[in-house]
């Protein structure tokens, strides 16, 4: 065992902490406040990189993996860009996995290096109104056209629909009308003629907005297709892990910027003549929130080193998105209530980080569904859905 | 075209600085980072080996017990190589000594078309050591740069001055010391992070440069007292009477900074 820190991943903090000291609380409450997508910020973590740091080196990207790309976004949140700037890049950090691994040689060559220089911009388009969790009664589907398909649907909670070219969209291509076969993934373009994107007003992280997409009659040609036909669900899967791992990354970020503007805070703010740090209802909180952000910590990169060594990880993954979840919300409630009535003005941004720390544990998947996971496929208790 | 950029590396001056006692000076026994002050030399002299078309840009610094984490980001940003020296004999140096380590290993580089360094230090500040540099490397010195050209072959300068600019031209080989701000510095990519980890550094004594350390006591300069800096006054407070614009004029007048 051991526990010594790896120097790549210092420089990495480093190096990712330098560019986001350029991006401070003020810039992304404004960006929050004006439902801004974060160009600037964008553009900075593309031009070093950053953003490609999973794809393969032969495409361009930075060749390395999970435990290197949960390590930006953990910087990223903790910065205090929480899922304002993780949401800007999250996707096409990870988000093209199925393509890396099951797609064609065209859709690589084509799609990769642009993603790796931070140049394309990815939707991921899995959830449907009717189809939330239970992935296996997704209706969206697409019929063949000759050599093309025809994708007709709707589709809901489509995070950076408006800003992305191309979508990674699942859509039911076998007879059956439910069922985990007979799914597929494309690779489509996000064609203005052919889709309609709604933004969903929502409770934070408004830099990055969620939509509503519609597709009408969407044509996208054969080679699009990402791996086997009716396979879709299957290669989609493959990229849930490390989507988990990288959210319970930028969970623990978030936790740790809202624990260090409270510790600041309790340090500073003097009440009945001594800090209020002083007082064990203010520390003591805090204390658990350190410890738990750490212990979640430690379980994100268990998962993450176990994904990129080829091992199974989906109970460390699940655990991990457990974990920094109820750790990040649990840190940024604390810091709230560390700083009274302040805790509530949006001058001291602890209220946004609550906002989105409150987001990790619906997204990418609830809480409830995580356990169920534990439950069912590490204890062997029985289904009951 | 090949430059050679002096770097210094120094404490993080987000971290909360400490004075050694027995020397008033910075202690600067941790960690080390590249001086902003000379980030602006690097990133000066790769957009002019770039403008060349050819070259290199290598970087030199003279540092306690081995520490090149500054010098790597310097070579993340695109620096090719590095001479560190590093030597427990020179702590204590004067800027005279410091000048002659930093010359000397501009000269076991064989030399450059161009030496840059930054007006002054962040932690030290005395601005001496970039013109005793090109004192004993006899090279002509341009300070204070702005904006630096080559053009055919000669070193075009702006230089800052308290009234203005002067534009100074320059033959090659040549030293100048450039202002902060005067060109944006690139924040290291993660491919260049990555490359620099291998890039060479190679490590000198003071012996090696033929440099004589003479350490604290041989040091022709001290530090004889630190103290508190004197709390600002608090400013003048004008009743706006619709006439306070005068006032402001006459203050800045009084300043003559209009």
């Amino acid at each position: 065992m051991d526990f010594e820190q790896d120097p790549d991943l210092e420089l990495i903090r480093e190096a990712v902490g330098a560019i986001c000291a350029g991006f401070p609380d003020d810039y992304w409450s404004a960006c929050d406040r004006e439902h801004r997508f974060p160009w600037e910020f964008y553009e900075r973590m593309a031009a070093g990189g950053w953003i490609g740091i999973a794809i393969p080196e032969e495409y361009g990207g930075g060749g390395r993996g999970i435990v290197e790309a949960v390590t930006v976004m953990r910087t990223v949140a903790a910065s205090g860009a929480a899922m304002n700037g993780c949401s800007a890049i999250h996707l096409t950090v990870f988000g093209l996995n199925p393509v890396v691994v099951f797609g064609n040689d065209r859709l690589k060559q084509t799609f990769l290096p642009r993603a790796a220089a931070g140049d394309l911009h990815v939707a991921f388009g899995v959830t449907e109104p009717d189809a939330g969790t239970d992935t296996s009664r997704i209706t969206t589907r697409a019929t063949r056209d000759g050599d093309n398909w025809r994708i007709n649907g709707r589709k809901i909670w489509t995070s950076k629909a408006l800003e992305s070219e191309v979508v990674l969209l699942l859509a039911r291509t076998g007879e059956a009308a439910t069922g985990f076969d007979g799914l597929s993934l494309f690779l489509a373009d996000l064609d203005p003629a052919r889709v309609q994107i709604s933004p969903i007003p929502k409770l934070g992280r408004n830099a990055v907005a969620s939509c509503e997409v519609v597709y009408e009659d969407l044509e996208v040609e054969g080679w699009r297709l990402v791996g086997e036909e009716g396979k879709g669900f299957r290669h989609i899967l493959h990229g849930l892990n490390p989507e988990r791992i990288l959210l319970a990354g930028e969970a623990i970020g978030i936790g740790e910027v809202a624990l260090q503007r409270a510790v600041a805070y309790a340090g500073e703010r003097e009440v009945f003549g001594r800090p209020i740090g002083a007082n064990q209802a203010i520390s003591h909180p805090l204390a658990r929130a350190h410890v738990g952000l750490h212990a979640a910590w430690l379980q994100t990169m268990e998962a993450a080193w176990r994904y990129d060594q080829g091992l199974e990880c989906g109970e460390a993954a699940n655990s991990a998105k457990y974990l920094a979840a109820e750790a990040s919300f649990a840190a940024a409630d604390a810091a709230v209530q560390t700083h009274g009535g302040m805790g509530y003005a949006t001058e001291y941004h602890v209220e946004r980080y609550w906002r989105e720390s409150r987001l990790q544990k619906l997204a990418p998947v609830s809480q409830e569904m995580t356990l169920n996971y534990v439950a069912q496929q590490v204890l062997g208790l029985p289904r009951s859905y | 075209m090949n430059v050679i950029v002096c770097v210094k590396q120094i404490p993080d001056p987000a971290s909360p600085g400490e004075l050694d006692p027995s020397t008033n000076q910075l202690k600067r026994d941790g960690k080390l980072i590249l001086d902003e002050s000379d980030s602006y030399g690097v990133e000066m002299a790769l957009q002019l080996v770039d403008a060349a078309g050819g070259g290199e840009v290598s970087i030199i610094s003279m540092a306690p017990n081995g520490e090149m984490s500054g010098m790597r980001t310097a070579l993340a940003m695109g620096a090719v190589k590095g001479v560190l020296v590093s030597d427990p004999a020179l702590a204590g140096s004067d800027a005279l000594t410091t000048a002659k380590v930093l010359a000397g290993a501009v000269q076991t580089l064989g030399g450059a078309d161009l030496v840059i360094a930054g007006t002054e230090s962040s932690d030290g500040y005395t601005g001496t050591v970039p013109e005793q540099m090109a004192e004993l490397l006899g090279l002509p010195s341009v300070t204070f740069a702005k904006s630096v050209k080559v053009d055919g072959g000669a070193l075009k300068v702006s230089r800052q001055t308290e009234e203005g600019f002067d534009e100074v031209t320059c033959p090659l080989p040549a030293l100048i010391s450039v202002t902060a701000g005067v060109v944006e510095p690139r924040y290291p990519s993660f491919k260049g992070i990555m490359a620099a980890k291998s890039k060479p550094v190679d490590t000198k004594t003071a012996a090696d440069l033929g440099v004589t350390a003479a350490g604290w006591a041989g040091a022709q300069q001290a530090i004889v007292e630190v103290a508190q800096a004197a709390a600002r006054q608090a400013g003048e407070v004008i009743e706006d009477d619709g006439e306070t614009f005068n006032k402001i004029v006459e203050f800045l007048d009084g300043l003559k900074v209009i």
